[in-house]
């Protein structure tokens, strides 16, 4: 029996209202936990790339990738391969920065080749955008100073080298 | 005997039937032939509202019959469809309409049609969408919905039903603008009818289908992600013929994709051509005649014992059409261990799910199988196939051991078993039966004889008490020639009985026994052999009070009412009912408590655990291979 293992998928669907309740419904319904989920237009508008990570055995990943395969309004799904893709994910955070730290904060943000966004008296708005395990070390990191808020995106991910992944001219001809 | 309803009334209510719409039963009895041609005429540009819009679409795609109820949000589409040459038939409660709807597809093969307005005339579909979902029924709803700019606002009669029926449906449409109503209704018809089948729900805000809009035919389809593979892959399809001439113990496992592909032909070339043994489920009954020889019967819960063992001890499997459900395999873990499996279906997604297959084939059952019949007939000539002859002398030696059967009553109550056993023998192979869910399903299952596709409808996968009446009425319709009974328990009868008023007064035939035991008989079953025989809310009260009465309710209905109470009545009765062609018949089959469904692979347990009668497993260790 294979472990539980986090899967990146690339889901290409037609761009019409209620698509991602019809994606996430599927996985909640057939017992699937979302890691992260990010959504988006892509090169045509008129299909968006949902981009999910799923914490999965492969045998059933196989049959939630099947079950979406059948959703009318979904087009194309590949599973990426961490070894040749890339992925980051977004994160916003406030840490605590009174003037006696703040320089320290810093230092970790330049490290991290992380950016401030927004500054006040006693707090620093840090944009970081990375692989989650680098993300997760900066958090590390700023941890001790006192993080008051943050929020990130999902993964998204794109397949290294020149194949894209698109929706072929087959596809849109029905 | 009485007969309280004029025969006038059955038919004043009659609309015109629909001109050009062939409607011999013979055009009617070969399904998925013409599931994917609608009858497709060109219409120039003509300025019409949405609701005229959507039902010159219902005629452009042939559709001779709309089971529904109007209210507020549908109401617009009422109006055109006053003039239409589409008949309506004015059920009594939706869920009755989405069953007619059912019963109409099972028995034609063509999309059964039902349309209902918001909130709770969309939600009273649910039931038999999730039925249609769970047994691939090519079935289509429309319902209303509220004004789009109300949409949200917990408007009156509103219910987000697109949003319900997400996870109940094949796929589903809000309409947002009337301008799309001609395409929505031809994409849901070819998404309802192709691939697997199954429902398409199709909601129409109140305001699109008043405003004026350009109706023009036919539409373009724009599916891009929809594209199911009709054609098997040559190699899969020679391996599997490969593993079919080697296998020493074989079965054909046939689920109910054979009948949806209309293979039931092809199905019979490829059992007589190999000589391997048969097993039909549940959902498949008929598409290989229960009398002809290679055949086992059918698995699962309460199959026959040569059809259980025959998959549990098989070294191939080869499945048709069929989804390896829990109610066939028993314990999943310890089902058929020593076959190899060979799956093939049109829904990539069923292959894999429950049981690994070695050999997986996606592809739709008629191509499947003629393709399976032509590299069979190739491999046999290029290897020796191996003999099945022990394999046989053991499936025969079960078959004679333990024949399906049943006691009679020791109380000297009637036998339901005996009931529905001669109603089969009465109304034979070419009338179609439906059965609600429950002992009486199962016996239905068991004691009539199916030689014929499409003559036996049931809701196999959700299981819902209430669909005997509703469908019975949809397959009449459908097939107005064929005689159609109902078989129903007195529990799934009062649930849904009230479309007999439909049937009376719409000149829809239909027949229903019920087979009155008194009680939720399967449920008192299980309590009988699970639960200390503790019958906790199973007893109805139909024997002890009469309450209802079947012959007066039958009779209040518009119906024909007769009883029988004894052996010695139940072919007289019978036959009386199968005289009366102008109204609906109902026999109120007064039935012993006791009788239980045998065999019996309790819910949870391995294959291996079946048992004969209670208390009797078979013997079949010395008959290991």
């Amino acid at each position: 029996m294979t472990t539980q293992s986090l899967h990146t998928l690339s889901v290409l669907v037609e761009n019409k209202p209620g698509v991602l309740a019809r994606v996430s419904g599927l996985f909640s319904r057939r017992g699937f936990n979302i890691d992260s989920l990010a959504v988006g237009e892509t090169e045509n508008p008129d299909v968006s790339r949902i981009t999910i990570v799923v914490n999965a055995e492969s045998s059933p990943l196989e049959q939630v990738t099947k079950q979406l395969n059948k959703l009318v309004n979904v087009l194309k799904i590949v599973e990426l391969d961490p070894q040749v893709s890339v992925a980051r994910e977004l994160l916003l955070v406030k840490v605590r920065a009174e003037r006696s730290a703040r320089a320290q904060v810093l230092e970790t943000v330049n490290l991290f080749r992380a950016r401030v966004v927004d500054v006040a008296p006693d707090t620093l708005t840090i944009e970081a955008t990375g692989t989650p395990d680098k993300l997760d070390a900066l958090l590390r990191d700023l941890e001790p100073y006192g993080i008051k808020e943050m929020v990130q995106s999902g993964t998204v991910a794109i397949g290294r080298g020149s194949r894209s992944i698109t929706v072929g001219p087959a596809l849109r001809a029905a | 005997m009485t007969r309280p309803t004029p025969e006038t009334l059955a038919h004043s209510a009659r609309r015109s039937r629909p001109a050009g719409e062939p409607a011999t039963d013979a055009d009617r009895a070969a399904p998925a032939a013409r599931a994917t041609a609608p009858a497709v005429r060109q219409s120039e540009p003509v300025q019409v509202s949405g609701a005229g819009s959507l039902v010159r679409s219902l005629e452009a795609l042939g559709v001779d019959v709309v089971f529904g109820i109007p209210g507020g949000a549908i109401l617009p589409a009422y109006d055109p469809l006053y003039d239409s040459t589409v008949r309506h038939i004015l059920v009594r409660h939706e869920q009755g309409a989405g069953h007619a709807a059912t019963g109409y597809a099972q028995a034609t093969g063509r999309v059964g049609v039902c349309m209902a307005t918001s909130g709770p005339g969309a939600t009273n579909l649910v039931t038999p969408i999730a039925d249609a979902y769970m047994d691939s029924v090519p079935m289509v709803a429309i319902t209303g919905q509220v004004p789009r700019q109300a949409i949200g606002t917990d408007a009156f009669q509103e219910a987000d039903i697109q949003g319900i029926t997400l996870p109940i449906t094949k796929h589903n449409f809000l309409v947002q603008t009337p301008e799309e109503i001609p395409q929505v209704l031809a994409e849901a018809f070819h998404l309802a009818a192709t691939g697997r089948p199954g429902p398409v729900l199709v909601d129409i805000p109140k305001d699109v289908l008043q405003a004026q809009t350009t109706f023009t035919w036919p539409p373009t389809l724009d599916l891009p992600g929809y594209r199911p593979t009709l054609h098997p892959h040559g190699k899969q399809i020679r391996e599997a013929a490969r593993l079919m001439t080697a296998a020493r113990r074989p079965v054909l496992y046939v689920g109910g994709g054979v009948l949806k592909a209309g293979a039931t032909e092809g199905l019979r070339r490829l059992a007589e051509l190999t000589g391997i043994p048969v097993v039909t489920t549940l959902m498949a009954l008929g598409a290989f005649p229960d009398s002809h020889r290679q055949h086992l019967g059918m698995p699962g819960m309460h199959g026959t014992v040569a059809a259980v063992y025959g998959l549990q001890k098989a070294d191939l499997i080869v499945a048709l059409g069929a989804r390896f459900d829990d109610r066939v395999t028993g314990r999943l873990d310890t089902f058929a261990p020593d076959a190899a499996v060979v799956h093939a279906d049109i829904d990539p997604a069923e292959i894999g799910k429950n049981r690994h297959a070695d050999v997986p084939i996606v592809g739709d059952a008629r191509h499947v199988i003629d393709e399976l019949v032509a590299a069979v007939t190739a491999e046999r000539a290029a290897h020796e196939p191996a003999d099945l002859a022990d394999w046989w002398n053991q499936l025969d030696d079960l078959r004679r051991r333990y024949p399906l059967g049943y006691e009679e009553p020791a109380d000297g109550t009637l036998s339901p078993q005996y009931v529905i056993e001669r109603l089969g023998k009465i109304a034979g192979p070419d009338a179609i039966y439906v059965a609600g869910v429950g002992q009486h399903q199962m016996w239905a299952s068991q004691f009539i004889s199916y030689e014929k596709p499409y003559t036996w409808l049931n809701s196999g996968g959700l299981g819902t008490m209430g669909y005997a009446v509703p469908a019975a009425m949809g397959a009449k319709v459908g097939r107005p020639d064929t005689v159609v009974w109902g078989v129903d328990g007195d529990g799934c009868f009062q649930m849904t009985n009230q479309e007999l008023a439909t049937c009376a007064l719409e000149g829809i035939p239909v027949k229903i026994a019920v087979i009155n035991n008194g009680n939720l008989g399967m449920v008192r079953q299980w309590q009988t052999l699970f639960y200390n025989e503790r019958y906790s809310n199973t007893e109805l009260g139909t024997h002890k009070h009469r309450i209802p009465d079947f012959v007066k309710l039958a009779e209040a209905l518009g119906c024909v009412g007769l009883r029988c109470e004894s052996a010695a009545d139940v072919d007289k009765t019978i036959k009386a009912a199968m005289e009366i062609n102008d109204v609906p018949v109902v026999i109120d089959f007064v039935v012993g408590k006791d009788a239980m469904v045998w065999p019996m692979v309790a819910a949870g347990t391995s294959n291996d655990e079946i048992m004969f009668a209670r208390g009797v497993r078979p013997a079949f260790d010395e008959d290991e291979l």
